[in-house]
C-alpha cells in the first residue's frame, strides 16, 4: 500500500518511514505543506498520516482544501489533547487522528480500521495452502467456509505471510504484535501461534517450531 | 460596608425611590405648615376685624348729656362677636381718669396713635389669653372735649380651633400628596431604570462562552459602560485564545520530540538481539509513555479547568456521544482483542460542553481498556434515574485494589495494584471535573458478581 506522510520532524518521519516500509508499505514522505501538494498532484495513495503543526501552515488548513476533491483517507498526527483539538480535525473531514507520541501497532491498527471503514484499495486476496486469505477484512476462507480471524491472530498471520520460509523469533514476534508499553511474556506468543495453527490445520498450512530459534510458516 | 449602607448602595431604584420620596416628604410638611399659618393669619384678622366693627359701634353710641358722658351699650356690638366662637368678652370704656364701664382692670397696653386709629394688642388678662382691641373718640362733654377709649377684648380659643381645624385638614391633603408622590416617584424610578434593566438582561442571556461585542441601542448614559463591556470582552476573548494557543503549543513542543524518540526506539528494538539491550529500549519506551501522558494529561487538566469555569451549555445527546467515542476507541480495543459492546438507546439529552464531556468518558473507557486482560469484554450501558443518565463502563480487569475507592478520583492518585501500566493518575480527576462542572458525578463501584470494576458517568438529564 502507498501511503504519504507529511510530518517536519524528520526523525520522527524517518522512524515512521522505516517501519512502515518494514510492513511492506511504499511510503513518501513530505514535510511541508508545499512538498505535499507536489506529491499528491503526482502520485494516488491509499492513506495519508498528516501533522497539524508545519512550518509552512497548519494541516487543519490543509484539510480543508480537499473537501470535495476525494482526497485518499487521512489520520492526522497531533501534539494536541483530545480536549482542545479532537472535534476539529474530525469536523475537517479527517477519519481518525492519532496523538504524539504514538505506537506503531496502534498506527497500525488505526490504519487498518480507517481502510477497512473507506473501503480501502481493491482487495488483494492471498491464497494459503487450500484456504484463502483477505487481510482487508480478516478473513480465511475454506471450502466455502469463511472463518474470521481475531485481531491479533491476523496480525500474526500476515507477518508469517510476509516473512514465509523464514524464521521468526518470539521476540521479533512480540514486538509486531504488542505495544511497546505492555508487559508481555514471551509466551503469549505461543498462545496465539497455537490458536492460528489450528485455523490453519484445515487448510494444510503449518507453522513449525524451530527448537532454540522460533517459528516458521510453510506451505505445502 | 454595614447593612444599612448596602441597603442604600445595593439599588438605584431604591436609592431614587428613598430620595423621591424625602423630598416629597419635606414638600408636604412645608405646604402643611404654609397652609397652617395662612390659616392661622386670616382668623387672626377676621377676629381683629369682628372686634374693631364691635369696639367702633360702642365708640359710636356715645353721646352726652349736661357735661356727662352717656353709654347705652349696643347689643349688636356683642353679638358680632359671638360669630366667632364661645369665647369670653371683655370690655371698657374709659375716660383719660375714670372708668365709664366695663372692666377696670382692662389697661391696653399702648393706646392708638391719633383718634380714628385703632390699637390692637395680645395679652394675657385673667389667666387667658385675649386679643385686645382699643379705639379712641372726642366727646364733646359740655364745652369741653373729652378723649374716650373704647377697648374690646376676647379670648383666642375660637381662632385656635378654626385654625387647628384648617391645619388638620391641611395636613391631610399634604399626606395624600406625599403618598401620590411616592407612589408617582416609584414609577417613574422604575421606567428610568428600564433600560438598564434590559442591558443586563442582554448581558446576562448571553452564553459564557459567547464574547462579541453586544449591539444594542442603549440611552446615553449607558453608552460608556456597554463600550467598557465590549472592550473588556474583547481582552476577555484574546486572552482565552492566547491560551489555548499557548496550550497548543506546548503540547506539540513537548509532544513531537518524544514521539520522535518513541519510534526511534521501536525501531531499534527490531534490530538489537540481546535481551538486555531490548529490555533497555523497553525502559526508554516505558519512560517517554509516562511522560508523554503526563504531559498530555496535565494540558488536558488546564483545558478542563478552564473551560469548567466558562461552561457551555449546547444540546448533547449521551447515546451519540458514547457511540462516536466507543468507536475511535475500537482500534485500541482490538489490539488486546478486547470485545467493546455498546447498549446505549438515544436520545438521552442533557446539556453542556461536548469537548469536556467526551474527554470525561474517553478517559474513563481509555483507563478500562488499559487495565483489563487480553481477551475479555467491557461494557458501555447508558440508563436514565430520577432524572439523571447513568453511563457506566464495565470491565473484567483486576478490579480496584482493596482501598477507599473515593480517593482514587484525587490527583495524581493511582491505585495500588497498576504499578506495571503507564498512567499519569490525572485520567479520573479530569472526568470527575468534567462531571462536577456538569453537576454530576463519577461513581466507582466494584461489581458484586463479578471481576473488574464498574465506573460509572452520572449525569443530570435536561
Amino acid at each position: 500500500m502507498r501511503y504519504l506522510l507529511v510530518e517536519d520532524n524528520i526523525e520522527l518521519g524517518d522512524a515512521v518511514v522505516a517501519r512502515l516500509s518494514m510492513d511492506g508499505h511504499a511510503v513518501d514522505h513530505a514535510t511541508t505543506l508545499a512538498e505535499a501538494r507536489d506529491w499528491l498532484a503526482v502520485a494516488e495513495y491509499d492513506l495519508m498520516l498528516l501533522d497539524v503543526m508545519l512550518p509552512d501552515g497548519d494541516g487543519r488548513q490543509f484539510l480543508s482544501e480537499f473537501r470535495g476533491k476525494n482526497p485518499p483517507p487521512v489520520i492526522v498526527l497531533t501534539a494536541r489533547s483530545q480536549v482542545s483539538d479532537r472535534v476539529d480535525t474530525l469536523d475537517l473531514g479527517a477519519d481518525d487522528y492519532l496523538t504524539k507520541p504514538f505506537d506503531f501497532s496502534e498506527l497500525e491498527a488505526r490504519c487498518r480500521a480507517v481502510l477497512r471503514r473507506r473501503g480501502g484499495p481493491a482487495p488483494a486476496v492471498i491464497p494459503l495452502g487450500a484456504a484463502l486469505f483477505d487481510p482487508s477484512s480478516g478473513t480465511l476462507t475454506h471450502d466455502g467456509q469463511e472463518q474470521v480471524l481475531r485481531n491479533r491472530e491476523l496480525r500474526l498471520l500476515e507477518v508469517f505471510v510476509r516473512n514465509k520460509g523464514q524464521i521468526l523469533s518470539k521476540s521479533q514476534l512480540l514486538d509486531r504484535l504488542f505495544p511497546q508499553d505492555a508487559e508481555i511474556s514471551e509466551n503469549a506468543i505461543e498462545v496465539y501461534v497455537g490458536r492460528l495453527r489450528k485455523r490453519l490445520a484445515e487448510a494444510g498450512v503449518q507453522i513449525e517450531t524451530v527448537r532454540g530459534m522460533g517459528y516458521r510458516m510453510s506451505l505445502p | 460596608m454595614s447593612a444599612a449602607a448596602r441597603v442604600w448602595l445595593g439599588s438605584i431604584g431604591r436609592r431614587l425611590t428613598v430620595l423621591l420620596a424625602v423630598i416629597a416628604a419635606l414638600l408636604a410638611l412645608l405646604s402643611w405648615w404654609m397652609v397652617t399659618s395662612f390659616a392661622r393669619e386670616a382668623a387672626e384678622r377676621t377676629q381683629d376685624n369682628v372686634l374693631i366693627a364691635s369696639a367702633t359701634t360702642i365708640a359710636e353710641a356715645l353721646w352726652s348729656e349736661q357735661d356727662a358722658i352717656r353709654l347705652e351699650l349696643p347689643y349688636s356690638a356683642f353679638a358680632m362677636l359671638d360669630a366667632i366662637g364661645e369665647d369670653r368678652v371683655f370690655y371698657r370704656v374709659a375716660t383719660a381718669d375714670e372708668t365709664l364701664t366695663g372692666y377696670a382692670d382692662l389697661l391696653p397696653p399702648s393706646l392708638p396713635a391719633a383718634p380714628g386709629d385703632v390699637a390692637v394688642a395680645t395679652l394675657t388678662y385673667r389667666g387667658d389669653a385675649v386679643r385686645l382691641v382699643t379705639v379712641q373718640r372726642t366727646v364733646l362733654a359740655g364745652q369741653r372735649p373729652v378723649t374716650v377709649m373704647v377697648s374690646v377684648a376676647q379670648t383666642r380659643s375660637g381662632v385656635g380651633a378654626i385654625s387647628a381645624g384648617l391645619s388638620r385638614t391641611a395636613a391631610l391633603l399634604s399626606f395624600g400628596f406625599f403618598l401620590l408622590a411616592v407612589g408617582l416617584g416609584a414609577v417613574a424610578t422604575r421606567s428610568s431604570l428600564r433600560p438598564l434593566n434590559s442591558f443586563a438582561g442582554a448581558v446576562a442571556r448571553r452564553g459564557p462562552s459567547d464574547l462579541r461585542p453586544l449591539r444594542r441601542e442603549v440611552p446615553d448614559e449607558l453608552s460608556p459602560l456597554l463600550a467598557a463591556l465590549n472592550r473588556l470582552m474583547d481582552r476577555l476573548g484574546q486572552s482565552i485564545r492566547r491560551s489555548e494557543e499557548f496550550i497548543a503549543e506546548a503540547a506539540h513542543r513537548i509532544r513531537t520530540p518524544l514521539a520522535s524518540v518513541r519510534a526511534q526506539a521501536e525501531l531499534a528494538l527490531h534490530t538489537v538481539e540481546k535481551d538486555g539491550e531490548k529490555q533497555m529500549l523497553r525502559r526508554v519506551i516505558r519512560a517517554v509513555d509516562e511522560s508523554s501522558r503526563s504531559a498530555g494529561q496535565l494540558l488536558d487538566h488546564a483545558t478542563v479547568s478552564f473551560r469548567a469555569d466558562a461552561l457551555a451549555r449546547d444540546p448533547i445527546d449521551l447515546a451519540d456521544l458514547a457511540g462516536r467515542v466507543t468507536a475511535s476507541l475500537q482500534p485500541t480495543a482490538e489490539m488486546k482483542d478486547i470485545a467493546l459492546n455498546l447498549d446505549a438507546d438515544g436520545p438521552a439529552r442533557i446539556s453542556g460542553d461536548a469537548v469536556l464531556l467526551e474527554s470525561a468518558f474517553r478517559n474513563v473507557l481509555d483507563n478500562a481498556i488499559k487495565y483489563s486482560p487480553e481477551d475479555t469484554a467491557i461494557t458501555v450501558a447508558l440508563d436514565g434515574e430520577n432524572g439523571h443518565w447513568r453511563l457506566s463502563v464495565r470491565d473484567q480487569g483486576r478490579g480496584f485494589a482493596d482501598e477507599p475507592l473515593p480517593e482514587l478520583k484525587e490527583r495524581f492518585r493511582r491505585g495500588r495494584n497498576v504499578a506495571q501500566v503507564v498512567g499519569s493518575g490525572l485520567g479520573l480527576t479530569i472526568a470527575e471535573d468534567a462531571l462536577e462542572a456538569h453537576g454530576g458525578h463519577l461513581d466507582l463501584t466494584a461489581p458484586k458478581d463479578g471481576p473488574g470494576a464498574c465506573v460509572t458517568l452520572v449525569l443530570p438529564a435536561s
